[in-house]
């Protein structure tokens, strides 16, 4: 291990590697404080630039500096307008806009950006430890294991839909996946569901279904409905500091946060929100009784425990994603459609291969905590100042900006109508409460999911696989389980709660 | 029906379509050398539409309540004509036109035309901030794109040859 933290700090200590970490964390910082430009949408927006650049491990070191940078603006705005730009800081703004209410923006912004540092860097150490012995696991896997294994991802991803919505995000799901046999296919050389269309031919572009389902849809929000995005910022950011006191009960918040955000952020599917609301629910239940009633009117803990453990969760879906190559957030899947085009294959693999990137990686998340806690904490009083853009500027801008990402991917202008389209429909799902990541992530893993398929398939002449490769068939089980589990829950409470209603 | 149920339905017909094509109709195009694989290009199509038509079915069967009441800060699509969806559509409609205008007009006036004419339907009047604002913006972007990441973006009209 310590080799690799030689080799990786050799690759990620060079001028342009450094300048990459700096200028990702400003850019994800200011684009993530915009509402409706998240993580997903930023680091979209950013591939064709990361893909420029060439060398994999600049790119990859620049995209997740973007991706730390956006999470944290996304807390500021959170904070700031109670506008999550991001679903993974939706938690933050229980707490954190009471507190900004309050006068105390200063405070609360500090308080997310040291508990964010804290989960950051808790998160980097514990992805050092854990993902080499991820990877050793891994190597075990055959393509028909990779295949069940994506299989427990997109059933974990569906699973954690929350209540009354898994069939919804499996359907989800589905359809990515089937969006992904559209065009032709590595492995058969053959159109397929083209429906005649040339500009169908090399499938989906990935960019374009990105901003369809994520950018576009949050800035037709933004026009429709304008209380969204009003500027009520309201006096003037004062009062930094925090007290000993509140230092003192914070840390330990921070503490468990970034170890449970951590672990649930490896789990693909979990990802960063899920962290956020487990950890600011686990909170409130374990605080002392007088302390749970502050939570929702301005806690200090209930920031805390959010913010730490998004940050830790970011860091965590980084080990599935470099170690197994399986995204476990919809961002992973873009950074991972980034690596894949980039020419490095995300998986056992690449820390063998190709050490320098996958350590590089891991120290320059190290540098870009280090980076946004120095930048952020002067800048606090004037990044408020970005949020007051506008809003007949800020959504002209939201739609350019995804239009250039769809079309600078694919120097297609068929790309700008399929993205409208496209567009369209992911708004009107939305509208009816559908989840949109699962089925970017099914389009993601699809052809891989089926490249993995068909190879067992042919080595072993059919299905028999299955049942001839154990861990094919615990995989399988598993992802079973996952769907089976929630919807049988549901359907308990609900006879239960109906038993209750009948025997009144 | 709720909305989710109608878009159950659409994706089912949408789904069935798509079994259609990989039950009856892909395979008779497939020559006699990959007949003797194990698998085929419609192998996995297969798989896929009939999970997606459990699914749709579930959604549009099932007893799971409908979402008659919008989460908070959502938006409730019944009353969406309380919303601005003229100016939303308009938005979306100027979209299109920017794409099918991007070649032929060049990069630098439909992008100039689309931010002044999108913020101008969102109701911005003051000309006199809004025009440089986005004459800055569109150049620093061509510059950005064109020149620094040299990816090629044709800036003026077609008559006028391609440009940098």
């Amino acid at each position: 291990m310590l080799e690799g933290i030689m080799i990786g700090l050799s690759t990620a200590f060079t001028l342009t590697n450094l300048m990459m970490v700096i200028g990702g964390c400003l850019i994800g910082t200011f684009i993530g404080m915009l509402p409706g430009l998240g993580p997903m949408s930023i680091i979209s927006i950013m591939i064709p630039v990361a893909i420029t650049i060439g060398d994999p491990s600049a790119a990859l070191i620049l995209l997740a500096g973007v991706y730390y940078g956006a999470i944290f603006g996304g807390s500021t705005s959170s904070i700031l307008i109670n506008a999550p730009g991001v679903a993974s800081t939706v938690a933050t703004s229980f707490d954190g806009y009471p507190l900004a209410r309050a006068g105390k923006a200063g405070k609360a912004l500090t308080v997310a950006a040291i508990s964010s540092f804290c989960g950051g860097s808790i998160g980097a150490i514990l992805l050092m430890i854990f993902a080499p012995a991820l990877a050793t696991v891994a190597l075990l896997f055959h393509s028909s294991e990779y295949f069940a294994l994506m299989v427990v991802g997109l059933s974990a991803i569906a699973a954690f839909a929350g209540s009354g919505q898994v069939a919804k995000a499996m359907l989800m799901t589905v359809l990515g996946l089937i969006m992904a046999t559209v065009g032709e296919g590595a492995l058969f050389n053959l159109p397929r569901f083209t429906m005649g269309i040339m500009d169908l031919q090399s499938g989906f572009g990935f960019i374009t279904l990105a901003m369809a389902m994520f950018a576009l849809p949050e800035a037709l929000y933004l026009v429709l409905d304008p209380s969204r995005s009003n500027n009520e910022t309201g006096g003037e950011i004062k009062d930094l500091r925090i007290t000993k006191a509140e230092a003192k009960s914070i840390a330990p918040v921070i503490g468990r946060q970034s170890i449970q955000g951590f672990l649930i952020g490896v789990l693909p599917g979990a990802g960063a929100t899920i962290a956020s609301f487990l950890g600011y629910a686990v909170e409130r239940n374990i605080a002392p009784k007088e302390e749970q009633d502050q939570f929702g009117k301005g806690s200090v803990k209930g920031l805390a425990a959010p913010e730490a453990a998004n940050n830790a969760a970011c860091t965590g879906s980084f080990v599935p994603l470099l170690t197994l190559g399986i995204p476990g957030s919809g961002t992973t899947a873009i950074l991972l459609g980034a690596l894949i085009a980039l020419n490095v294959n995300p998986g056992p693999r690449l820390m063998v291969d190709q050490p320098e990137i996958f350590w590089a990686v891991i120290i320059s998340m190290y540098i870009g905590n280090l980076v946004l806690l120095v930048l952020n904490l002067p800048l606090i009083p004037y990044i408020a100042k970005v949020l007051a853009v506008p809003r007949n500027y800020l959504i002209p801008f939201i739609l350019f900006f995804t239009m250039m990402g769809a079309y600078i991917g694919q120097n297609n202008a068929t790309e700008l109508l399929l993205l409208v389209g496209l567009g369209i429909c992911a708004t009107v799902l939305r509208f009816a409460d559908y989840p949109l990541a699962p089925l970017l992530i099914g389009f993601i893993l699809g052809s891989m999911l089926e490249d993995n398929f068909a190879r067992s398939m042919q080595i072993y002449d059919g299905i028999q696989f299955i049942v001839e490769r154990p861990m094919t068939l615990g995989l399988l089980g598993i992802a079973a389980i996952l769907i089976v589990l929630p919807s049988y829950r549901a359907r308990r409470a609900r006879n239960r709660a109906k038993g209750i209603a009948d025997g009144d | 029906m709720a909305l989710d149920r109608w878009i159950a339905l659409i994706i089912l017909m949408i789904c069935m379509a798509y079994g259609y094509a990989a039950f009856f109709t892909m395979d008779a195009g497939l020559p006699p050398f990959m007949q003797r694989n194990a698998i085929w290009p419609s192998t996995f199509p297969k798989v896929l539409s009939v999970l997606a038509i459990t699914c749709a079915l579930i959604i549009l069967l099932g007893q799971g309540k409908g979402d008659d009441e919008a989460k908070e800060g959502d938006i409730n699509y019944r009353r969406l004509m309380d919303y601005n969806l003229g100016q939303a559509l308009l938005l979306l409609a100027m979209m299109a036109g920017y794409a099918l205008m991007l070649r032929p007009v060049g990069f630098l006036i439909s992008t100039v035309a689309f931010l002044t004419l999108g913020a101008m339907v969102l109701g911005e009047r003051k000309l006199q901030f809004l025009l440089p604002v986005t004459l800055l913006a569109t150049g620093l972007v061509w510059y950005l794109v064109q020149q620094v990441l040299g990816i090629y973006l044709r800036p003026l009209p077609y008559v006028f040859g391609t440009g940098g």
